[in-house]
């Protein structure tokens, strides 16, 4: 495996196999009454937030505190970033603290391969820009692996706003390197140039959705409807809202969260019992200890330099 | 160098274009042995050049070396006439951290050029007399090779209002552009276009249609739809240039379009050429030899408006270079400072250093690889002073002295001993080249001598 979680592309089949069966494991730790295991004991984790988040923030959190890592969240209110520090700077200064990994979210596309370079810590994105949220597509792996058992040729449709979305990228990855079949889906101005690349089918009405096992909808973001993306909320929702309707009962229903109720999904399917939104936000504490136990344990002890961490490019 | 009429004669620069140059003494050079190579003169074979005086004072097969002249011995080494860069930032004034007069024109006389155009989206915008003349001024004592100013077609470069045109043409102004944005006014544009008639010099346009870039960084297409960057649509480039070669045929005006990137772009000149528009236009050597898929590591070296399209792109430019349709190489040399580069993709500037490189990877990834024809390379990028009206370097007896020497075989790692610019954001960083530029006589004067290579006896 890599030396750092930067993107899905980074990770193979067995990757990811690996990876859902470490937190596997770590879901009947969570089922104890003690919910710590001692493997990260004495190692540092550091949480760095370029922008807000709740659930990735507090479930990277909790995951390090459950690996008995020491950890320190630091978010851009407030510290030295504040002040117009570079963030290669900020990445330096903390690496004066031996972190054994950095977690960054930053809104630039490509912040975390930046601090891969800067850093001989492990770096594990927690979602760069609208590039890539390689964590949450495994966290939707292991939620829907659980429900579904196999994830080979299951047949996948992303309902949204594609181009705006680091979870649509990362997840079209993800379920087509797992052997699904990915359709997106949304507005023609939402849908970015040139994703069929990637090798998922592309469709801008709901009208085939009976044919997919599992709807997953993206968060419609209400700035986005100043632009001129979307003619009005109402339009939007009418054609590409998930409600009772248009969701059968053999499907499975996934958001990354959080959900604009009324917006990209109705009240009803949010509740049902074809959704899997609540499970996908408990996933996230075991998954995120995986990839921090898959990226650190067995890894050089604190003060050692990794083996095949970049050095940075001496002045020209 | 002074000006000539333009090629098709229609539009003429009302006054001759000046460069300046810091003075000095001019060189006695003997340049033994070289193969000397000029397109334009069909003069391709071993000879000596003697230059004197500021001029080539002889050509022939064996000369002697007057009394206190320099002795090149350049055997196995080629003589081409000195390159023109019609598109230079010199960043001066106000970013002198990133470069200044004098290192960007070594910078230039290190890549083989005899002159460059800088353009004006300095701090302040080369927009009045009065900074124009400064900047003259100061290139008469810094500038090792000869450089020539461009200044703002709009106050501010804010598109709204035309600069004092006439008066800075008088002032010395060697064309007009509001390059790193474009002219987004089709009303504003157009006014320029009829005050051109009074103040002469060529219009060069940065063509873009911002509504259509947005807040694009790269190229649009798979790769940006891959890594999640807005994207820079080739019709944004495409659609201005139709409509400024439309204006350009309607007010009878002379026009260059900068840095053409896309196949749609050459499409729309090779009709507009066809139809009689007094247009030229240029390519760059990043744009000629890398594609979107190098932006795959969202390395900022990668960053540049236009962006780096798809090699579909690619292999159009390069056809359009063969053809003509494209008249000449410009590097559009942009330094940055590091710090401002080290930041994510979508945050860093647009830009990317040029002029050390230019001819070595077009060597390396045209020539070598058998793409095109040596002869016709050096003619593209000896070619960039002609659209602005200036005299056009040859190696002919009696011609002022400007040519470069350079070896062919030689192999090289770019940036592997530093720059001579004073920035290092350059695109081909690291890249293996073959072809380097060994000396560079500019105006005369030697401009530019690799360190490597050893000073020459004097006779």
């Amino acid at each position: 495996m890599h030396p750092h979680l930067l993107s899905v592309d980074d990770l193979s089949r067995d990757d990811i196999e690996r990876i859902l069966g470490r937190a596997e494991s770590f879901a009947e730790v969570s089922g104890r009454e003690i919910k710590k295991v001692p493997t990260l004991r004495g190692r540092t984790v550091i949480n760095l937030f370029y922008e807000a988040s709740t659930r990735t923030q507090s479930s990277f959190e909790l995951a390090a505190k459950r690996l008995s890592a020491d950890l320190i969240t630091l978010k851009a209110v407030g510290s030295a970033v504040d002040k117009g520090e570079s963030l290669k700077d900020t990445v330096q200064t903390l690496s004066a603290y031996d972190p054994a990994a950095i977690v960054i979210r930053s809104p630039h596309a490509g912040a975390a391969g930046l601090v891969a370079r800067w850093t001989s810590a492990a770096v594990v994105n927690a979602g760069d820009g609208k590039h890539e949220h390689p964590t949450q597509a495994l966290l939707d792996l292991y939620t829907l692996k659980r429900r579904a058992g196999s994830l080979e040729g299951v047949k996948v449709w992303i309902v949204g706003d594609v181009l705006h979305s680091r979870v649509a990228r990362s997840n079209i990855l993800a379920f087509m390197r797992m052997g699904c079949a990915v359709t997106v889906c949304g507005p023609p101005t939402l849908i970015p140039r040139g994703i069929e690349s990637l090798g998922c089918e592309v469709r801008y009405t709901l009208d085939e959705l009976g044919s997919a096992d599992v709807v997953y909808a993206l968060r419609m973001q209400r700035e986005r409807m100043t632009g001129s993306f979307v003619p009005s909320l109402r339009e939007y929702a009418a054609r590409y809202q998930i409600d009772g309707r248009r969701l059968g009962t053999n499907q499975l229903l996934m958001h990354p969260g959080p959900v604009n109720r009324g917006v990209e999904l109705a009240a009803e399917v949010i509740d049902s019992p074809q959704a899997l939104i609540a499970e996908q936000v408990e996933s996230g504490v075991v998954v995120r200890m995986a990839v921090l136990y898959e990226l650190l344990a067995g890894r050089g002890a604190p003060n050692g330099v990794r083996e095949g961490a970049e050095t940075e490019p001496q002045p020209a | 160098m002074s000006a000539t009429a333009a090629p098709n004669g229609r539009f003429a620069p009302s006054t001759t274009v000046e460069l300046d140059c810091a003075a000095g003494p001019p060189a006695t050079v003997l340049v033994r042995g070289a193969r000397l190579l000029d397109p334009r003169s069909g003069l391709n074979g071993v000879s000596d050049v003697l230059v004197r005086d500021g001029r080539i004072a002889e050509i022939s097969a064996t000369l002697d070396a007057p009394e206190g002249a320099e002795v090149v011995e350049a055997e196995g080494l080629h003589a081409f006439p000195g390159f023109v860069d019609p598109h230079v930032h010199l960043r001066t004034p106000g970013r002198e951290d990133e470069e200044d007069i004098d290192s960007g024109t070594r910078a230039a006389a290190a890549g083989g050029f005899c002159a460059i155009l800088a353009q004006p989206n300095t701090e302040p915008v080369v927009d009045s007399a009065p900074v124009l003349r400064s900047l003259r001024e100061r290139a008469r004592s810094e500038a090792r090779i000869p450089v020539g100013f461009m200044a703002a077609i709009t106050v501010g470069q804010e598109g709204e209002r035309l600069t004092e045109m006439a008066e800075l043409a008088d002032v010395g102004a060697a064309g007009f552009t509001d390059d790193g944005l474009p002219v987004r006014s089709a009303g504003v544009m157009r006014q320029a276009l009829q005050y051109q008639r009074l103040a002469g010099r060529v219009l060069a346009l940065h063509e873009e249609d911002p509504s259509l870039s947005a807040a694009g960084v790269m190229h649009e297409g798979e790769m940006s739809a891959l890594l999640g960057v807005a994207g820079i649509p080739s019709v944004s480039e495409s659609s201005m240039v139709a409509r400024d070669c439309g204006l350009a045929m309607y007010e009878e005006g002379r026009i260059h379009v900068q840095h053409v990137s896309a196949r749609e772009t050459v499409e729309v000149l090779e009709r507009a050429k066809a139809a009689g528009c007094q247009v030229s236009c240029e390519a760059t050597p990043h744009h000629l030899l890398l594609t979107d898929e190098a932006v795959r590591t969202l390395d900022t070296n990668m960053k540049m408006n236009p962006p780096l399209r798809s090699d579909a792109d690619r292999r159009v430019l390069i056809e359009a270079v063969r053809s003509g349709v494209i008249d000449c190489i410009a590097t559009d040399h942009a330094p940055h400072a590091r710090e401002e580069k080290e930041q994510p993709f979508e945050v860093a500037p647009m830009g990317v250093t040029g002029l050390e490189t230019a001819f070595a990877a077009l060597h390396t990834g045209l020539v070598v690889a058998g793409v095109m024809d040596l002869s016709l390379l050096v003619e593209r990028m000896t070619a960039g002073g002609a659209p602005f009206g200036l005299e056009v370097p040859t190696l002919r007896p009696g011609a002022p002295a400007n040519l470069c020497l350079v070896d062919l075989e030689a192999d090289w790692d770019v940036g592997e001993a530093g720059y001579e610019s004073r920035s290092a954001n350059c695109a081909f960083a690291g890249k293996r080249m073959t072809g380097r530029v060994r000396m560079t006589i500019a105006d005369g004067r030697v401009a530019y001598r690799e360190r490597s290579f050893a000073l020459g006896a004097v006779a």
